[in-house]
Parts: C-alpha cells; structure tokens; sequence
C-alpha cells in the first residue's frame, strides 16, 4: 500500500489541509515569539484556550469560537499586565495562565465534559476534523498572514531595537499588543490539530530549526514556515501508517527535525583538526 | 519667530529650562541648550552627569519635571515626523540573537520615511545602499549581523538612523570600545552628513578624540550646562578635548 493510500479518504483530506494551514502560520508567530524571548507565552496561552473550549461546552456554543474570545482577551490582559503591573512579569503570567487552566477543569467539569472531548482540544485529533473547523483554521491563517505581511517589517524594527523603533514613532505597545492577540488567534487555528498543549510547540520547534539555517530574518520566516508544513505532512503519514497519535507525532517530527539539523549544522561550524596536529 | 541662538536660524532643538529628578535625585537642572541646522555639536560630561537623561528628554522618551522642548518646532511627545529625528542608542541592543541581515536591521532605519505598515519602494531600497555606502558597509550588506565586529555593528546601527535621510542625528556613546578603523570611518561618515547634506549631528561621548577637529561646539554637562561653545574656547581654558577625569593622561597629570 502506498503512503499515500490513507489520503484517498476525506477525513485525511481535511486533516492534512488544515495540518498544512496551520504548519505554515503557527511558526510566521513563533518567530516573533521566540526572539522576544517568550517563547513559552502560546504555552501559557494554551491554558486560556482551554477554558475557553470548556466555557463553549458548557454554553452550548462551537468551542473554537468561545476559545478564540477567551485566548485573545486573556492574551491582551497578559500582555496588559507584563507591560504596566509592578508584579514581576512572569509571575503575573503564571497566575493568569493557571487561573485559565483552573477554571477549564471545573467549567468542563460542571458538564461532566471532562472526558473524551475535550481530550480531542487538548491533545489535538486532526482526524476528526469537519469542514467547519477547516474553513475556521482558513480564515484565521489568512488572518496571520495578512498581518505579517502588513505589520511584519515594523514588529522586526522593535526586535531590533525597541528604543529607537520608538523614537522612529512606530507604535510599539500597540504592535505587541497586536502579537498577543495574534498568538492566541494561532493557537486556537492550532488547538485542533496538535492540541493547545503541543501547538506552543510547533510555534517555536520550527524556529528553533529555521533560525539555524537562514541568513536573514525573512529567511528564518519562510524556512520557519516551511519546516512546520513538512513537520505536520510527515507527523501525519506518520502517525497514518503506524497507528500514533497525530497531534504528538508532528510535534515529535518537529523535534526531530531540530535535533538533526543541530546536530549537523554544529558539526560544519566547529572548525576541523588542522592536519599535523600532535595525534 | 522664536528664540535663536546666536549659530543657528530656527532651531532644530531647543530645550529651555530642563529639569529632571528621578527617584529623589536631581538628575538635570536648568539646562538649556539649541541646536541649529548643519551644526555639529558635542555634548560631553563626566559619568553620571545626566547627558542620557537629557538625550531621552530630547527625543521625547522621558517628560522633564520643568522646563520646555521643542524638537523641530513641536513637542517631541507630539512631533509627527519621526524621519527627520536619526537616533543611535548607545551600544544598541540588537536582542541578541535576532537572525538578521546587515541589510534589513538597516532598513528598519526606513521605516518613518513612509507609512510604516506600507511596503518599501525603490526610493526604499536606494536610500539604503546609500546609507550602507555612507558607513562603507556595502560588501557586508547580506551577512547576518552578529557576525560583525562590534566597531561595524555601531556602523550598521548608524547606517540604520541615516536610512530615513534625518536632518538631525543624535548618537549616544558612538566611538565607546570601538577599534581605530571603525572610528575613522564614524568621523567621515558624520562629517560627509554635516558638510554635504547640511544634516545636525549632536554626539553624546566620552571622547572627542576622533572629531575634536569637526566640532562647531562643544556643551559640558554636569547637572546643569557648564560650557557652551567652541572646542577652541575650552581648550584655552586648558581643558584638553579626548580627555577626561577618566583618562590615562589626565590621571597620570594628577600625580605629577
């Protein structure tokens, strides 16, 4: 049987066109992310996500919406929050995000949802994947493209350097702002695919790898980009052809794909023993 | 018509009766200081002195406790064309490890000269080679920044603030640790900046080494404005340009 076999059938179809959607965008965010040293903020904004799926259980609403409300709100708040409140940054970041986690476990357990469903959101079960969630992932991936196609160069300068990407009048509150809200709209576009608990992942593994191999910030955009489609096209025949758990395996393949590229692009930058060195 | 120095028509910046305290401390009092079009002033002051502060004040990042500013005519808070205003931090803090080109960290520098969200145009692209020509970078153009040397970095960044085409360039520390070549060619660079583009320069520094001879005017900071004039005036007051309290050769006169 061909690899390829598995794809004949719908449910694959729409698996792999919201795996290849979300493989290309989760990443464009994760660059921003991971170079401003918050790399472990979708994890965080995964917690939120996940009340917000059991709010939309509990309220009889389609959970990606009422997750996308709660993300991108507990987002901003975060991001309120590390930028005005005299608490250390990271502890106000803790307390919001195990609040989100907290309030998940007893809004779904006022359902008795805790079970089998909310596992799909939590871990992620492309397979299961309607149209509806397709065309959901669709439009917010073509959100985040936009928005680094628009915004993206002005995000770089305050990377660059955030003081003078001030005193050049570039607004820089409103664009980190704007980063926040942008990552909770991935991780929802992400939750069913790899789950809220693995999409920070595929935000920053390919990040990690891009940023190994480009030259140049575009690069690391588009290679970054490039290296999460091939993670979840790979994770997914993957997972397809020795019965795993998708959203895991994809994750894993990124990992690996980091590993490897580490290992080699290590080896050609550590200089070789000259010849006739003492043996 | 408003209030001019004596160097200068309509002046570029103007700060009257500055002060700041910060943290209980009074950090800036009473300064005044202006700056007209092509000068090219220095303002230097002993560690600790309020020369940062007073940067901050000027291009609007800090709100003084008393006194006005005025950066082009406006309230630097409110001053809408932020291309005119180059600004170089000091040892500017490229976070780290940001994968980037020489070329693209210097064309973030473009970014006020259209609408920044706006995608760059061949103007764009000119005025950036013409920047990284300006601070001979131009064969470096597409390596990653970090593989710089810490003088062609400083170069880099000032390439990023001359990329708008400013009328007005404010650099904090620029020669501070970086090796002879790079400060031979920050002085061309700036001179070529004050005499054939008519640009200000206000150059915030410990050493005056390198430019002492290019000066129109020298300000002493230390609280409050100490000295303003030309570098000659300072030197016939025996004051020796290059050279301050923590320098080798005035420490080594000390002991004599």
């Amino acid at each position: 049987m061909s690899i390829l076999e598995p794809f004949r059938y719908q449910y694959m179809q729409l698996a792999l066109a919201g795996g290849l959607v979300v493989g290309a965008v989760a990443p464009l965010i994760g660059v921003f992310l991971v170079h401003k040293r918050l790399s472990l903020m979708g994890d965080g904004i995964g917690h939120l996500a996940f009340a917000g799926v059991a709010l939309g259980i509990v309220l009889n609403v389609y959970p990606v919406w009422t997750a996308l409300a709660v993300a991108a709100a507990g987002a901003v708040g975060t991001e309120l929050l590390r930028s005005r409140a005299r608490t250390s940054g990271d502890l106000a970041l803790a307390i919001f995000f195990y609040g989100g986690l907290a309030a998940g476990v007893v809004l779904a357990g006022l359902r008795g949802a805790l079970n089998a469903g909310i596992l799909a959101y939590l871990f992620g079960s492309i397979l299961t994947m309607q149209p509806r969630d397709l065309w959901a992932i669709g439009a917010i991936g073509l959100v985040i493209v936009a928005a680094v196609a628009v915004f993206g160069r002005a995000m770089f300068a305050t990377l660059v350097d955030e003081e003078s990407a001030r005193v050049a009048g570039i607004p820089v509150e409103g664009l980190n702002l704007l980063l926040s809200a942008l990552t909770a709209v991935t991780i929802v576009a992400s939750m069913r695919v790899v789950g809220v608990l693995l999409v920070a992942a595929l935000m920053v593994l390919p990040v990690a790898t891009s940023r190994l191999l480009a030259r140049s910030f575009r690069g690391t955009l588009l290679g970054a980009s490039a290296v999460g489609v091939a993670s979840v096209v790979v994770g997914l025949v993957a997972s397809s052809a020795w019965g795993l758990a998708s959203g895991g395996t994809i994750v894993l393949v990124a990992g690996l794909a980091f590993a490897v590229v580490a290992v080699v692009a290590g080896r050609r930058r550590r200089p070789r023993p000259r010849d006739g060195a003492i043996p | 018509m408003r209030a001019v120095t004596p160097a200068s028509s309509s002046p570029l910046l103007l700060a009257r009766g500055v002060g700041v305290s910060l943290g209980g401390q009074v950090v800036l009092r009473d300064v005044n200081l202006a700056l007209g079009p092509g000068e090219f002033v220095a303002l230097v002051g002993p560690n600790g002195a309020g020369k940062s502060t007073l940067l901050r004040v000027v291009i609007g990042l800090l709100h003084p406790d008393t006194g006005t500013v005025r950066l082009f005519g406006a309230d630097p808070a409110e001053f809408g064309e932020r291309w005119r205003l180059g600004y170089v931090p000091q040892q500017p803090t490229l976070q780290s490890d940001v994968p980037a080109t020489v070329e693209e960290v210097v064309a973030a520098g473009r970014l006020p000269r259209g609408r920044w969200w706006g995608r760059p145009g061949p103007a764009d692209r000119e005025a950036v080679t013409h920047a990284l020509e300006a601070v001979r970078l131009v064969e470096l153009r597409r390596r990653r920044i970090e593989e710089l040397s810490g003088g062609q970095r400083q170069r880099a960044f000032i390439a990023k603030a001359l990329a708008s085409s400013p009328e007005l360039l404010i650099l904090d520390e620029p020669v501070a640790g970086i090796d002879a070549e790079s400060q031979r060619h920050f002085r061309e660079t700036v001179t070529h900046l004050v005499r054939e583009h008519g640009g200000a320069v206000l150059l915030v520094s410990h050493e005056l080494g390198a430019v002492a001879a290019d000066l129109d005017r020298v300000v002493v900071l230390r609280q409050t404005v100490l000295y303003d004039g030309t570098p000659s005036g300072l030197i016939e007051r025996g004051v020796s340009l290059g050279v301050h309290r923590e320098d080798l050769p005035l420490w080594l006169e000390g002991l004599r």
